[in-house]
């Protein structure tokens, strides 16, 4: 299987210039930590996603998820490592190659939406096409199109300001599919929605995977939704990969007490489920466990 | 006292400076000054030929359009009408031309400065100092270096009026282009907007309703300079002004004082309704 996306030994320190940073001795950047002169939000990073993967990175803030997913597309620029996505050396691209590769290979979905105020639901949909040159005719109609796909028909004339934050996150999902790019990166897309809408966009975003088979790398910081949807997950912590793993090994196995911890209200409802079905005699031991 | 020995002047050097600039670069300043008159003198035959009713309606119709509030539509019709009973209309549109052109020079040099400032860093921090320099310098020095280069007149009254009033509008385009929402600004760039684009697609049409309240401030003070800009011969109102001080014609004075507030305050209420429509949408 092809890989989508490679990441090798990817750093991201803010404080000192990139030359500065000690990377090759770690006694001397803990020191620098501890001065606060240089914040590490990613620490020796290195994963690969298959083509056509939902790869989920779980974390809780401040562990470096969304930096990781901006370093991606390098809306922020690493410090080190490499980034290959799509075949393409991330890391290496000038501007100008940057800016096509932004345009046509991947496509992130913002959590608090990145709508343009000023501009229609439609514009803002055909807004990355709009920025290719697409020409107008063909550019609206991809771009109702799309919005008959995430359930928007007919609020082509409306802004972002008219709409629930659902519908402004579906808008935020057509305006990435509308350049059919084959990766999705997508930035806690779901964090800001009421329960109920959540779970419906998360059914939706499986259909939709399944449907076009995008690789789709997805951060959260919610456990059951990076379980629902990831066919591996890794749990991030202090800007390192804690453990990378499907859902049911780091479920089953943790690496760490952390993950231990943060795993175990979930183990005890998959449990409790479980047992549940067993049949009623096997409730009682329950029960005593947890007490 | 100061020692005498010490004293110092630079008064001379300055004078020659000028006379150096006005000898070699006597040219430039001839085109300059005619671009601005001609500009000028078109501005206000443009004016003067609209009949007085036509300004009273347009002033309805934007204030009622912009506002939709039909008290405020009313006294801003009627505000004008006593500047006619003062028996100033023609003087007020003189003064409306020369701040008009004032404003209108002021723009295009102001969005660009403001566009530079907030593109570069170093723009900034170098431009600050100066725009605070200018707003805190009194008014009456930007007379001296206009009247040096270009003389007496309404040409080097408009170039005064345009360096007093510039500042707000480079300062609020420069603010505008700097507030608008980070997490846009990187929703354009992750979708592959040029930088270019982004200033074009983005910063330019949110950043409007600050560059707007910008022209407006420049407006303002476009017009408070008219009465110190009739000292080196602006004309309408201000020199109106000027007469009453000089023959201490407190009634005269008031009236032409008065006009100008009217003035101010229909443009001041025209511009900001204007600059509300730029706003993009909200709940």
């Amino acid at each position: 299987m092809t890989k989508a996306i490679e990441v090798k030994d990817l750093w991201k320190v803010y404080g000192p210039r990139k030359e500065n940073v000690p990377l090759d001795q770690p006694e001397k950047l803990s020191k620098m930590e501890e001065k606060r002169e240089a914040v590490v939000a990613v620490r020796d990073v290195s994963f690969s996603v298959d083509s056509g993967e939902v790869f989920v990175v779980m974390g809780l803030s401040g562990s470096g998820k969304s930096t990781l997913i901006r370093c991606l597309m390098r809306l922020v620029e690493p410090t080190a490592g490499s980034i290959n996505m799509n075949g393409e050396d991330v890391s290496s691209l000038s501007n100008q190659e940057l800016t096509q590769f932004r345009r046509n290979a991947a496509a992130m979905v913002f959590q608090h939406y990145g709508l343009l105020p000023h501009r229609t639901v439609l514009e803002n949909v055909s807004f990355g096409l709009n920025l290719k040159k697409v020409p107008r005719r063909e550019r609206e109609e991809r771009a109702r199109e799309l919005l008959s796909t995430v359930g928007l028909e007919g609020w082509d004339n409306y802004y972002p300001a008219n709409l629930s934050g659902g519908m402004q996150q579906r808008v935020g999902i057509a305006r990435a599919l509308a350049s059919d790019p084959p990766i999705l990166l997508m930035d806690e897309p779901f964090s800001g929605l009421d329960p109920l809408i959540r779970r419906e966009m998360q059914e939706e975003m499986v259909d939709l995977h399944q449907k076009t088979n995008k690789t789709i790398f997805f951060v959260t910081h919610d456990l059951d939704e990076g379980m629902r949807l990831g066919d591996r997950m890794a749990v991030m912590r202090g800007g390192s990969f804690v453990q990378v793993g499907t859902p049911e090994e780091i479920l089953d196995d943790p690496a760490d007490e952390y993950v231990a911890r943060f795993v175990q209200d979930k183990k005890e409802m998959f449990q409790e489920a479980e047992k549940e079905n067993k049949g009623k005699q096997d409730r009682k031991g329950l029960t005593e466990d947890v007490s | 006292m100061f020692p005498d020995a010490w004293e110092f002047s630079i008064a001379r050097w300055i004078n020659d400076f000028t006379n150096w600039l006005l000898t070699t670069f006597s040219a430039f300043f001839d085109a300059l000054s005619g671009i601005i008159l001609s500009l000028l003198l078109n501005i206000h035959s443009g004016l003067e030929t609209i009949p007085w009713w036509i300004y009273i309606l347009a002033i309805a119709l934007t204030a009622f359009f912009t506002t939709k509030k039909i008290g405020l539509t009313i006294v801003l019709s009627i505000l004008p009408v006593i500047v006619g009973l003062f028996g100033l209309w023609d003087l007020a549109i003189e003064t409306i031309a020369i701040v008009l052109t004032a404003v209108v020079i002021a723009i295009i040099i102001g969005i660009p400065l403001g566009v530079i400032m907030a593109e570069f860093k170093r723009m900034e921090g170098l431009g600050r100092p100066i725009l605070d320099a200018m707003q805190t310098m009194p008014s009456f020095v930007y007379l001296i270096p206009t009247m040096m280069l270009f003389g007496l007149g309404k040409v080097p009254a408009v170039l005064a009026t345009v360096i007093y009033a510039v500042p707000p509008v480079i300062r609020l385009t420069n603010l505008g282009l700097r507030q608008v929402s980070q997490e846009v600004q990187e929703a354009a760039l992750a979708y592959g907007a040029t930088r270019f684009q982004l200033l074009k697609e983005v910063r330019i049409p949110l950043a409007m309703p600050s560059i707007l309240a910008g022209v407006n401030q420049t407006t303002m003070m476009a017009l408070a300079m008219v009465v110190i800009a009739s000292m080196i011969g602006g004309g309408g109102l201000g020199y109106e002004v000027l007469v009453s001080i000089n023959r201490i014609d407190v009634g005269r004075g008031f009236e032409a004082g008065i006009s100008v507030v009217i003035l101010a305050i229909v443009i001041d209420r025209l511009t900001q309704g204007f600059a509300k429509r730029f706003e993009p949408p909200s709940n």
